[in-house]
């Protein structure tokens, strides 16, 4: 890309992002709010600088745990995607239960993960793998079930199986809605993995907030809470770009959506 | 009706009549309906819009069971999905995540017998795409994406996937429908290039009458729902036809006289 697009690109949220910093900066400083109720982004900088290690540490653990629960969702949600868009039973059959499933607040969950797995890294990669799961069978299906009539009669019309319909079509065709599922999906495992730690759990950054909370240490807490944000944006990012590669011809024109 | 003799037909519809459901009501989409196509005949089914014509041909791919009458292809009786027919639509319907040359080889790695050889003699079977996307006027647009090229490009490279494997029947059901009137003559003498040059056998559905009048050996006219055939007329145009003679006395007659025995299904 051009030098003038790469700049017009990064310019605008870059702008938003150091406005925000500065008016949260000044409105802090004029109001005379005071640490433990909104620290300045000077404070909590100063925190992220201080205590960088322990949230190195947590950090690493969150992601741990995310990229961890985020596999599982990965072939679980692809695999029973794949079968609920191949056979109309399987979808009969299993649809009904995973909307309800998908209803349940997971952050309910959590404390029956710990009484089965007790607490730390087990309940933190479930809540991960169960939150983020969802989207990608829907997605997956979705592809599937939109097969035009019209290429299945062509294919048909030619001989093919089920199978060879389903390998040469249906699955590149839900490619795309697989790929976009996935940006969606990896910062819902993030969000699952940190409601865990913040419950139950003695490692992560959900964790290091809930103590550092407790402590009254609050510009921690907003050190870790950005922590978390620029995580998500890291992981939504990383899955952008592996979508574009992979199903560049799903976007014909300059995209609109990242 | 002088119909072609039973016996040297290649393709036969024999009193073919199929309802289907509509929300619960069973509705008659064709009734009785009988033709017989000579090997490598031209033939044309036109019609208004809703009377039946894409029916026709689902029966003959055997995407559709008729529930009276049957149909067969090459004197075997379509029972199920036929395995050697080329089709196309109004809408192009390429893979957009395949290039233009691998939309036209989709066949090849479906059909018997070209699946069991398509990996090991791929360069000859891309010669081939090449070949004729390049008598179509697609020479050099093979490794484009089927969103790189317009409308027209993508319906002609349509017409070459469903002819590359050689077809038994060719079924095209408006395939120039969606297209702009200068595009879609340019596609009649496109299409009719390539019959005259393979002689397949094909059955098209327009609503189109010079359209048919162009295309066609034989022109069959159905009624509206449910479709029944109301009218065969042979088009004895010598070919190639060109667009001059769609202006010739000929022409212009049997457009007419289509045109009036259409006039009277539709009863104005």
């Amino acid at each position: 890309m051009r030098r003038a697009g790469l700049l017009a690109e990064w310019l605008p949220p870059l702008v938003v992002i150091v406005l925000a910093f500065a008016i949260w900066e000044a409105g802090v400083a004029l109001l005379r709010v005071p640490d433990f109720i909104l620290p300045a982004p000077s404070k909590v900088w100063m925190a992220l600088l201080r205590w960088r290690e322990a949230i190195w540490f947590n950090a690493s653990q969150t992601l741990y745990t995310t990229l961890v629960g985020f596999a599982m969702a990965l072939v679980g949600g692809m695999g029973l995607g794949l079968a609920i868009g191949y056979s109309t039973l399987v979808y009969r059959a299993l649809y009904p239960l995973l909307v309800g499933f998908n209803s349940v607040p997971k952050a309910a969950i959590v404390p029956v993960l710990v009484i089965w797995f007790g607490i730390g890294t087990v309940p933190a990669i479930l809540t991960a793998f169960l939150i983020s799961f969802f989207p990608i069978v829907v997605n997956v299906a979705t592809g599937l079930a939109t097969l035009e009539p019209e290429l299945q009669d062509v294919l048909l019309s030619l001989g093919a199986s089920k199978r060879e319909i389903f390998t040469k079509v249906g699955i590149p065709r839900s490619l795309p809605y697989f790929f976009a599922s996935l940006k969606v999906s990896v910062t819902l495992a993030f969000v699952g993995a940190v409601i865990s730690e913040t419950v139950a759990s003695n490692k992560g950054i959900g964790y290091l907030m809930i103590a550092a909370s407790s402590r009254f240490e609050v510009p921690l807490v907003f050190a870790g809470l950005i922590v978390v944000a620029a995580m998500g944006v890291a992981l939504f990012a990383c899955f952008a770009v592996i979508e574009h590669r992979l199903t560049g011809w799903a976007y014909r024109g300059p995209a609109l959506t990242a | 009706m002088i119909e072609p003799a039973a016996t040297e037909a290649f393709v036969r519809l024999d009193g073919v009549t199929l309802d289907y459901q509509h929300e619960g009501q069973p509705v008659r989409a064709v009734e009785d309906v009988s033709l017989n196509v000579r090997q490598g005949e031209f033939v044309v089914v036109a019609g208004p819009s809703g009377c039946g014509k894409t029916t026709l041909l689902k029966v003959l791919a055997g995407l559709v069971v008729p529930g009276k009458g049957s149909a067969s292809v090459g004197s075997v009786q379509v029972r199920g999905p036929q395995k050697n027919v080329g089709m196309a639509f109004q809408n192009p319907i390429l893979l957009p995540w395949r290039k233009v040359i691998d939309n036209v080889l989709l066949p090849m790695e479906v059909v018997a017998p070209h699946k069991a050889r398509f990996r090991r003699h791929r360069a000859e079977y891309v010669a081939q795409a090449r070949e004729l996307l390049a008598s179509v006027g697609l020479e050099g647009f093979g490794d484009r994406h089927p969103w790189q090229i317009s409308g027209g490009q993508q319906q002609r490279a349509s017409l070459c996937r469903a002819l590359i494997h050689n077809p038994q029947i060719l079924l095209l059901d408006e395939p120039f429908g969606a297209l702009d009137a200068f595009t879609r003559e340019e596609l009649w003498q496109v299409l009719q290039a390539l019959w005259m040059q393979r002689r397949f056998t094909v059955l098209l559905v327009t609503h189109d009458l010079r359209e048919a009048v162009f295309l066609a050996d034989t022109v069959y006219v159905m009624s509206t729902r449910p479709g029944r055939i109301v009218s065969r007329t042979p088009v004895d145009i010598p070919r190639p036809r060109t667009l001059e003679d769609t202006f010739g006395a000929q022409f212009t007659d049997t457009y007419h006289e289509i045109r009036r025995q259409i006039g009277e299904v539709l009863g104005r």
